[in-house]
């Protein structure tokens, strides 16, 4: 059970949705060098949730991509005196498992352990290690820098991958989100043993991190948890804010050539911030053209009624600055044009007409009477107040999400859209066979 | 790519072996990162049923259909799954795919509710909704808040008897499945070559054919072919409704008898065996398709748990495949991976779970500047090791541990919960099974590892794919074990 002291703030949300959905109690407080915590107490299983979420993604790339992605993936090669077969054997014998993961927002190390405290003490001792003396071993780094490589390889035989990377680099331009997490190949070979260093001394710090801890521990063992972790890391300075993302000025068209039986389109354009005070309409009227799965406009037009394309769909990427809006499908390629006009004419219709009344009810409907399925797991759960916590949204978010789904106006979805998003000015992106 | 490890490439082995309807971002479920997965064995544990927090009630309607209830009361959630035995590994060729096509059909309307309503109904009262098709399953679920299950029955139940098969709508869906087809295997290397090597290790055994069905087969599949499908295998006797979540199992017993009580039962037709002849000597295929990374699999036969003259010998294939790629410390990330840095990415896999007899598989692809013919040389030495040696202690308890841990993990997600049930049932195994599986894992020796390496893992049951990259667009790559460039 979540906790369900907090249902009284939602009578609002309960006379509208008419269920109850509890919110996850947050507890939040610093540790003693700066790290902010969000703690969710989960007390039914005996397990803990700990992830570290430093303002540490490939934003902070600079002029050497990849180097984010290879500085977060060479936590786990050796760290203190342990070398990358002892952490491994460690975290196996005690049936801990980690993942690290790395973003152009955020680089996130994560632990997940048995509370029983034999096995739960030495795994976080270790997890506190990993991110407080990675040894940076040569030889791993040559390995790890080698898997990149492959990686990069793989990504340019997959057509979805490299309309992606095409789409943020013909969006951002010279912002900090044009190139992608997992840098070039000329990067990637370049990149040094001293970069990485100088990358984990500046940004794996206690005030560029977020720790959120969801499990069966109280509220006292979530601090000396937290403590734990984190207090070997210095002080340090969290990462400046990143630079906003100029609107694109005119509309661009990029083909890239690739074997593929489909052709990949992506129509795009930079979208909104995590903050954006246009969240809400923006979110809903996205759900209702594109982000429901089969009953969202561009599905119904593109596959229930032509049955051009197995997935069709548009989402917007809140981020710290401007993430992408993003409208995509994939069909054979002598469908291609007939896809794109109809996805072009649905976007268009929708920002001149709006969305009908029937159709933000149902919308919200879905959203607020699902809520309780978006927080109805640990992971969940932790995802959440990282996100929270990452983008510095209130405590208070996930207690008001209710309600302020369930205020957005069928006026305000109409004209977010017409403010924020431009048709004529995006980016499209094709990846296939250019005469098929 | 944002994980670095040692499956730095995401090889979807699996990913052609189930498929679901929806492939849209929106309300879309990584089913395939719920499901035990074929690449990692580690995950298919089971939950403890016993405790009062997680008990498990079974019922039988007088129509046949199985209904099992487990509680789980962390949330005021619910998740209703019916499984049908059916899927690819019923079907012969000439109608491969129509389960999965039959699936998606079933969202296009019944007498009552027209195309689409089904979904609408479910979005509108906040639900999550899809379906997936597997060899041996076909399955539906609906993810609610918990009052709202009476809602996800009735629509259920009508569309088991009474969908309404058009042939506009077939037309339209039988597109959106061949281009469902091209995203997933034609136009992705290392899945046109894991079906090749599907197809090339097994002849007779269905598993030969994918899941999603020959393109050529999808391309003439007709609404009679699955009309003829739905009629046979869309009846209560041949269902297991599961439901996991905050419910009362008494109340959902009666919810069931209510909805699909009155559904009358069918006869079934008898399955033939399709026992796969002996393989009497190793295999090859080689697949040439445009790529930048090469990709290797090898397939030694096995017996599942299902198919076993002994069950222990199953746990210990298990056990085998974990000693292999259990983790980060087990022997492919440590020695192949990092200590020999000859895999970018490799693992192993058993299938436990199955109908029919299956495969342990490795897989992997070289690093960079490291040929596919060094990576089969490794993997075929880690082999002849388990031949040779005994594994350490040190390893079997390394698996216990995990093990035992992972039983507590899973009880996080419901989803799983629920698909742990359905698949043991609906494969003709029994959902206790799960809760055993800690002590079977544990009452392995490692005599009983190597015994089913020297049985089962010889040449003469090995099957082995490579996927040699062609140019992409004009490049030249030079043949398949090209280094750096």
């Amino acid at each position: 059970m979540l906790p369900t002291k907090r249902l009284l703030t939602l009578t609002a949300a309960l006379l509208i949705s008419g269920f109850a959905t509890a919110s996850p109690d947050i507890h939040h407080w610093r540790t003693s060098n700066g790290a902010r915590v969000y703690f969710v107490p989960a007390p039914q299983l005996p397990m803990v949730d700990i992830r570290v979420t430093f303002n540490a993604g490939s934003a902070r790339d600079g002029n050497q991509p990849g180097l984010a992605m290879l500085t977060n993936g060479m936590l786990e090669e050796g760290a203190g005196k342990l070398s990358a077969n002892a952490i491994a054997e460690h975290f196996d014998n005690l049936g801990a498992n980690t993942g690290f993961e790395s973003l152009r927002d955020m680089a996130t190390a994560s632990l997940r352990t048995l509370t029983d405290r034999e096995l739960m003490q030495p795994a976080v001792e270790t997890f506190a290690l990993l991110l407080r003396e990675p040894s940076f071993p040569k030889n791993a780094l040559e390995r790890v820098r080698k898997q990149m490589l492959v990686g990069l390889r793989h990504e340019s035989q997959s057509p979805g991958t490299l309309g992606s990377k095409a789409l943020y680099e013909a969006l951002y331009g010279s912002h900090p989100y044009a190139g992608h997490s997992s840098g070039t190949m000329a990067s990637v070979r370049k990149l040094s043993r001293e970069d990485v260093i100088a990358y984990h001394r500046r940004y794996y710090v206690a005030n560029n991190a977020i720790v959120a801890i969801v499990g069966a521990v109280d509220r006292q063992q979530a601090e000396q948890l937290a403590e734990q972790v984190m207090g070997g890391l210095p002080a340090g300075e969290g990462a400046p804010a990143l630079p906003g993302v100029p609107g694109l000025s005119d509309s661009t068209e990029k083909h890239i050539e690739h074997p593929s039986t489909q052709t990949h389109i992506l129509l795009g354009q930079p979208g909104m911030r995590r903050d954006d005070a246009d969240y809400f309409p923006l979110y809903i009227g996205n759900h209702i053209l594109g982000g429901s799965g089969l009953t969202s406009r561009i599905s119904d037009e593109i596959r229930e009624k032509r049955g051009l394309s197995y997935s069709a769909y548009s989402y917007f990427s809140p981020m710290a600055a401007e993430g992408p809006y993003l409208l995509s499908l994939q069909t054979k390629t002598e469908s291609r044009d007939e896809a794109l006009t109809v996805l072009r004419a649905t976007l268009n219709r929708f920002i001149s007409e709006g969305p009908s009344e029937e159709e933000l009810i149902a919308s919200k409907k879905n959203i607020t009477g699902g809520f309780a399925l978006n927080i109805d797991s640990n992971k969940d759960i932790l995802g959440y107040i990282s996100m929270i916590g990452f983008y510095n949204l209130p405590l208070d978010y996930l207690d008001t999400f209710i309600t302020r789904v369930n205020q957005v106006t069928l006026a305000q979805v109409h004209d977010a859209f017409k403010r924020r998003i431009h048709p004529d000015k995006m980016v499209l992106i094709t990846v296939g066979e250019e005469n098929n | 790519m944002p994980k670095l490890s040692h499956r730095l490439l995401p090889i979807l082995l699996s990913g052609s072996a189930v498929l679901s309807l929806g492939g849209c971002s929106g309300t879309g479920i990584n089913i395939q990162a719920m499901l035990p997965s074929q690449l990692t064995t580690t995950a298919e544990v089971a939950a403890n049923g016993n405790g009062s927090n997680h008990a498990t009630h079974e019922y039988m309607l007088a129509n046949g259909m199985k209904v099992i209830v487990r509680e789980d009361h962390r949330a005021p959630v619910v998740i209703s799954q019916i499984w049908y035995k059916v899927g690819a590994s019923y079907e012969h060729i000439g109608i491969t795919g129509v389960s999965h096509v039959l699936e998606h059909m079933m969202f296009k309307g019944t007498d009552k509710h027209p195309p689409g309503e089904f979904s609408r109904i479910i979005a509108e009262n906040g639900g999550r909704e899809n379906a997936f098709t597997g060899r041996d399953f076909t399955s539906y679920f609906q993810q609610l808040e918990a009052s709202r299950l009476p809602i996800a029955f009735e629509l259920e139940a009508d569309r088991m008897r009474n969908l309404h098969l058009q042939e506009a709508e077939f037309r339209k869906e039988r597109d959106v499945v061949i281009e469902e087809r091209r995203l997933r295997t034609e136009d992705k290397p290392s899945a046109l070559t894991y079906e090749k090597f599907m197809a090339t290790a097994f002849q007779v055994n269905p598993y030969h054919n994918p899941v999603i069905g020959w393109m050529d087969d999808l391309k003439s599949l007709t609404l009679s072919d699955l009309s003829r499908w739905y009629q046979t295998w869309y009846s209560p006797n041949n269902a297991t409704l599961v439901v996991v979540g905050d419910v009362d199992p008494e109340a959902v017993h009666s919810l069931a008898r209510k909805y699909f009580g009155r559904i009358p039962p069918s006869t079934l037709p008898d399955q033939k065996p399709r026992t796969e002849p002996p393989q009497q000597g190793e295999r090859r295929v080689t697949v040439l398709a445009p790529a930048e990374v090469p990709v290797l699999i090898m397939g030694y036969k096995t017996p599942v748990l299902r198919t076993v003259d002994q069950s222990w010998k199953a746990y210990a294939l298990e056990v085998l495949a974990n000693v292999l790629d259990g983790g980060d410390s087990a022997r492919i990330s440590r020695e192949l991976v990092r200590g020999q840095a000859i895999a970018a990415s490799a693992g192993a896999s058993y299938d436990l779970i199955a109908r029919h007899d299956s495969l342990l598989t490795l897989e992997g692809t070289p690093a960079q500047g490291q040929k596919i013919a060094t990576l089969e040389k490794a993997l075929r030495d880690q082999v002849s090791r388990l031949h040779r040696e005994r594994i350490s202690s040190k390893e079997l308890a390394r698996i216990k541990a995990q093990v035992t841990a992972n039983k507590v993990y899973e009880l996080d997600s419901v989803f799983y919960q629920a698909m742990q049930i359905g698949m043991l049932e609906t494969i003709g195994l029994q959902w206790q099974e799960a809760e055993h599986y800690a002590e079977r894992i544990n009452a392995v020796t490692a005599e009983q590892v190597q015994q089913v390496a020297r049985e089962f893992l010889i040449d003469d049951n090995l099957t082995v794919a490579t996927l040699q990259p062609l140019p992409i667009n004009g490049k030249q790559v030079k043949g398949g074990d090209h280094a750096a460039h």
